[in-house]
């Protein structure tokens, strides 16, 4: 109890230093938690488009970006009558632009795809979706492009009907354009599709589906979901740009709490020798040194939580955001995040604590 | 020259032998051969002007400075390399200083308590111990008071009962009423003679106040790092 005074009672007694240094930490984890929720949720949407309530995906070996993949419509059909294939959906993913909007992702998608199927429609519907110049747009789209069930739209150099509007949760279809897929081949000049996605009758089949896949069309490759999540490229760059910003943050929280601990050496170098007069080990004056530094930073890292959340919060509630971000919150980010805060503030802790202990207590005390 | 502040009796439980400290790669030299041997059970005063050198014999002896040249022995064991240093500070010695070195925050129990926490004393014993220095000391009802409530002399009778709290068998203090005013002084220092003679323990004290190295059983002149004769 004495020990954990020891190290409150320097930490109170210097209170803008140390709510400083707590504010350097809690704002570098705010930041670290706000960029990867936001990252993490976006390629939780993103692998949601692709799936779509599938289990496989289905897309040309060794493409750069899903957009340049073509699985030829022969091999989706192929792949269809399997026995231990349920239900296939060939997607084909673009983007075109409208007047005002250089940038809306197309969905050239069928009229069985869960997407259209089992659609919550704002108004028109499904019946006519598949004839030759109509589309349907998402909540999102249909607000931004200024459009209704009958209007007509300009996407790239065609115009076409709008045959009805869905609500999606997820933001890039709600901003998104559905298209009939024999029109978006025409669009984009595609023979086949950017994926298949695959429904299998048992999931269990999954690993005997993949080997089907590579043996039948060794231009194909076939993951699950979560194994298409951990090694698509474009959400490995995403990832990693999310833990390097927030590293980046963190980093500089560290130094704060490095400075703060140097400081607090520097001015109580006596007390240090007092303590050990007192007999003190060089462990125990250490520990006394990383224990403020841990208080500093767990404090931090809680303020930081909070500040992340409540950021987050506001993003979600943002109208220009709606549907864009998943603002969910996975334990195993804060774990992380808090963890790092306190390895951070540790690290930082170490030279400050190492000049304790190297400290001479005859010098010291005669420091006035 | 070689100075027994002793009765032979005893064991002698400080043997400073030959000892030189200097700074400075030599260029200021402190002590120039020192010889002092104190016994068991003894109160000795280190005599002398400022600068003389008491303080550092102090520091040596007690372990927080090692010497230029020359040798060390506490309890009969030697004060180097091999000696557990952590473990002679802890159980072996006590410091009082001038300026009494408290953690200002924190209060008289906490400061008395520093040196058991250390030494990994049971709570209990360590609490039993510290009320019974308090009541030796006149502290009991300043237990919880934070040192910055506490007047010089409370300070200091707080840094006594710090110093005692493991039980050394040696107590150092270097000028220990120094920063008081002539009264408290006297107060102070015949609660330290007190405790000392009253456990057994051995006080090596410097001061440069005469009236108070005569209340000793030996006092020890000490001038330009040199001890220039002892009583």
């Amino acid at each position: 109890m004495i020990f954990l005074r020891l190290i409150l009672v320097n930490l109170l007694r210097h209170r803008i230093r140390t709510l400083l240094s707590v504010a350097g930490i809690a704002f570098s984890v705010a930041a670290m938690l706000t960029v990867v929720t936001v990252l993490q949720g976006a390629i939780g949407m993103f692998s949601g488009i692709l799936s779509s309530g599938a289990e496989i995906i289905v897309f040309e070996r060794n493409v750069s970006d899903l957009f340049f993949s073509d699985v030829a419509p022969s091999a989706a059909a192929q792949i269809a009558a399997w026995p231990t294939v349920a239900h296939v959906d060939p997607v084909l993913f673009g983007v075109v632009s409208s007047t005002d909007h250089p940038i809306i992702t197309c969905f050239g998608v069928t009229r069985e795809d869960a997407r259209i199927a089992k659609a919550d429609w704002i108004s028109g519907g499904g019946e006519s979706f598949g004839q030759a110049g109509q589309v349907v747009l998402g909540q999102r789209a249909a607000e931004f492009l200024g459009a209704s069930s009958g209007t007509q739209i300009p996407i790239g150099h065609g115009t076409f009907r709008v045959a009805g509007i869905i609500r999606t949760r997820n933001g890039f279809e709600d901003g998104g354009v559905f298209m009939p897929l024999a029109d978006a081949r025409t669009f984009f000049h595609k023979e086949g599709s950017s994926v298949v996605t695959v429904k299998l009758h048992n999931r269990d089949d999954a690993a005997a589906f993949k080997r089907q896949v590579r043996s039948t069309f060794p231009n194909l490759i076939a993951l699950e979901d979560a194994e298409f999540s951990r090694s698509y490229s474009q959400f490995k760059i995403l990832k990693a740009t999310a833990w390097a910003v927030g590293g980046c943050g963190l980093v500089l929280g560290g130094l704060g709490v490095a400075n703060t601990m140097i400081m607090s050496v520097f001015t109580r170098i006596r007390e240090i020798a007092i303590l050990r007069v007192a007999g003190f080990s060089h462990i125990q004056i250490a520990a006394v040194i990383f224990g403020e530094a841990a208080a500093i930073s767990l404090a931090g890292a809680l303020a930081g939580l909070a500040l992340g959340s409540a950021a987050l919060l506001g993003l979600k509630l943002a109208p220009a955001l709606h549907g864009y971000v998943d603002t969910s919150l996975h334990p195993a980010v804060m774990l992380i995040v808090v963890l790092l805060a306190l390895g951070t503030g540790l690290v930082g802790a170490l030279y400050p604590a190492a000049y304790a202990v190297r400290s001479k207590a005859v010098e010291a005390l005669r420091f006035e | 020259m070689t100075t027994h502040a002793n009765n032979e009796r005893t064991e002698p439980v400080i043997h400073v032998e030959s000892v030189w400290k200097s700074y400075d790669d030599g260029a200021i030299a402190v002590l120039n051969g020192v010889d002092l041997t104190v016994h068991a059970g003894k109160t000795v005063a280190l005599c002398g002007p400022s600068g003389c050198g008491k303080s550092t014999l102090l520091h040596l002896v007690g372990g927080l400075d090692v010497p230029s040249r020359g040798s060390i022995a506490v309890n009969g064991m030697p004060l180097d390399g091999k000696r557990d240093m952590v473990r002679f500070m802890r159980h072996e010695v006590g410091f009082v200083f001038q300026l009494h070195n408290l953690v200002p925050d924190l209060t008289m129990e906490e400061n008395c308590l520093l040196p058991a926490i250390a030494a990994g004393v049971r709570r209990s014993a360590a609490e039993a111990r510290l009320h019974e220095l308090a009541a030796r000391t006149g502290m009991q009802d300043r237990i919880h008071h934070r040192i910055q409530k506490l007047s010089g002399g409370e300070r200091q009778r707080t840094a006594i009962c710090r110093a005692l709290m493991n039980r050394p068998g040696i107590l150092l203090a270097d000028e220990p009423t120094g920063s008081l005013d002539e009264r408290t002084s006297a107060v102070v220092f015949e609660l330290l003679l007190s405790l000392t003679r009253n456990d057994g323990l051995t006080l090596l004290m410097a001061t440069h106040d005469r009236a108070l190295a005569s209340a000793c059983d030996h006092s020890v002149v000490m001038r330009n790092g040199r001890i220039e004769h002892g009583q």
